[in-house]
């Protein structure tokens, strides 16, 4: 693999880092299996893109994008706590609609950001030979901010009392905690950091597109699952570490199998390879617990 | 002081599975004293003790705590007057959380959580002075995740965080029965001690007769949603567990004498 190539799979590993930070809040932290990633990434792509386009400030457009994807998921979280509804099936409903939502944004199924002023744009040179540098190390930045912000949340009052939440919502109740407010928290700020990733998007790849949503979830899934196999379980800053960890190699692995000449795959094949990765990722910690208790048993 | 005031509560309403636990219940707790509750199955002790804590809300009937009427508060609105261990230590405590941060949460207990830090260093020291107290060498590990203690350490862990904060009223909820023997009699040693030193007004449901009338200053006994002994001071340490099992007997005997008369 070339330097370019292997910093191009950082530069979207970076991306995807913050969509397993957001994954890593709702489906681990709050516990509500939420799908409406696959709405609010494109979500924040389509405002943030719509607004540069008309000529606004970059990172106004992704702070606006943040707000987009907090409401959608506040949306999910509503509909789940004050209505009843199924938190699987509420945050596909949330999706769903911001499919619509997303081409009514835009106006059109695409819209290009050649040549727009991105916030990438004031480090890059006139003729674009150090983006392949300046693009990951300014995600990189960012991600580096969101995981210590993150941390330093979940350290406080009302981080532990959201983590309380999700590990015993009795429990939390009887210590004076709203887990309603929590979870309605909790989910907005989970999307929000999703759809600043889908922000940032499509300014590294030139335009947001409707179906660039497709898959988000299980991308940002398998980070956060690769994340917990890589590092022990142990505090919070070790498992918002892992799973920034875990979004890298991840994307790194799919480089590999795309760029290994003997494989013969395709990036056509990119969801086939995914789903293998995931699954594998999944059935690893059992492997290694029945390897383990087979040699007890063998002893 | 705690006032029940003719609750009911039905679940189920409407259905073949119609279910009338409280019918009628009404009981007056004055402040510092520790009742024990006792009754058979279904008599209605655990709703009885989650309707006061805002689990459930009761059909009619209204609570107070303090002369403040409670009956449409929340169990999280309620939590600054209400301390509760459950029966099930799992439940009172959160296992993945270390045990300084669930201490952290009870200390918080009904007070608004902003961004401070959760556990300060101040709060360490309190936690391990009040740990100590327990003599189970807990002091020493404030980092443990909750998860790797026993039932037993977890109950106690439990109370603590019960009585780190003032209270209006401790709801313990058969928090000795999922425990072994010697287990319990250390959690319910450790019970009396806490309730005596913090002069807490607590309600312990229970399946004991025994630990009814060996603790606590007053005893009710509950039946079929109602109270149908309640006693204290002198005639109560006159009573032993036969005579308890006899009133208990007869009780349900008129009952279903009352029943016989109705359906009759």
């Amino acid at each position: 693999m070339t330097l370019i190539a292997f910093m191009g799979a950082m530069e979207i590993g970076l991306i995807f880092a913050l969509v397993a930070l957001g994954v890593l809040i709702s489906f681990r932290i709050l516990n509500f299996p939420d799908l409406t990633a696959d709405g609010s990434f494109p979500l924040g792509g389509a405002v943030a893109a719509t607004l540069i386009a008309g000529g606004h400030d970059p990172w106004l457009a992704c702070a606006v994008a943040a707000a987009a994807g907090a409401c959608a998921g506040w949306l999910t979280a509503w509909l789940h706590v004050r209505l009843g509804i199924l938190q699987l099936l509420a945050s596909i409903l949330v999706m769903i609609a911001l499919y619509s939502i997303n081409l009514r944004i835009m106006g059109a199924p695409n819209v290009p950001l050649i040549g727009s002023p991105t916030v990438f744009a004031p480090l890059i040179d006139a003729d674009g030979a150090n983006a392949w540098l300046m693009q990951p190390a300014l995600l990189a930045t960012v991600v580096v901010v969101a995981k210590l912000a993150l941390d330093a949340f979940f350290a406080s009052q009302a981080g532990l009392s959201m983590r309380a939440t999700g590990a015993n919502a009795r429990m939390a109740r009887a210590q004076g905690i709203s887990t309603d407010r929590m979870t309605l928290l909790g989910m907005a700020l989970s999307n929000a950091l999703i759809a600043v990733a889908g922000a940032l998007y499509v300014q590294t790849q030139g335009g947001a597109d409707v179906s660039m949503g497709i898959g988000t979830i299980v991308v940002g899934l398998a980070a956060v699952i690769i994340g917990e196999t890589l590092l022990p379980a142990g505090s919070l800053w070790l498992i918002t570490l892992g799973t920034v960890l875990g979004a890298l190699l991840y994307r790194l692995l799919i480089a590999l199998a795309l760029n290994a000449d003997f494989l013969g795959l395709q990036a056509q094949d990119l969801n086939l390879v995914t789903a293998l990765l995931v699954g594998l990722a999944l059935v690893l910690p059992r492997l290694k617990r029945s390897l383990r208790s087979g040699k007890r048993t063998a002893s | 002081m705690i006032r029940a005031d003719n609750l009911f509560k039905t679940f189920n309403r409407g259905t073949p599975l119609e279910n009338p636990v409280l019918r009628g219940l009404s009981l007056t707790l004055e402040n510092g004293q520790f009742v024990t509750v006792i009754g058979s199955n279904g008599a209605g002790k655990s709703t009885f003790l989650n309707a006061i804590s805002g689990d459930i809300t009761p059909d009619s009937g209204r609570l107070f705590i303090d002369g403040a009427d409670v009956t449409r508060l929340n169990a999280w609105q309620r939590a600054g007057s209400v301390a509760r261990v459950f029966q099930d230590p799992l439940a009172g405590t959160c296992e993945g959380l270390t045990i300084e941060e669930n201490l952290a949460l009870a200390l918080q207990r009904g007070q608004r959580r902003g961004l401070g830090r959760a556990v300060r260093p101040s709060d360490r020291a309190l936690f391990r002075d009040r740990l100590a107290t327990l003599k189970l060498g807990l002091e020493n590990r404030l980092g443990d995740r909750m998860g790797l203690l026993s039932g037993g350490q977890r109950q106690a862990v439990s109370l603590l965080m019960a009585s780190l904060q003032p209270s209006k009223v401790l709801l313990l909820d058969e928090h000795t029965a999922a425990l072994d023997p010697k287990t319990a009699s250390f959690v319910m040693a450790l019970t009396d001690t806490i309730v005596r030193e913090n002069g807490l007004t607590a309600l312990m449901v229970t399946h004991s007769m025994r630990q009814a009338l060996d603790h606590g200053d007053r005893t009710v006994m509950l039946h079929q949603g109602r109270v149908v002994l309640d006693v204290a001071g002198e005639e109560r340490a006159r009573l032993d567990v036969p005579d308890l099992l006899h009133l208990f007997e007869r009780t349900r005997g008129e009952q279903l004498d009352d029943d016989a008369l109705l359906l009759g």
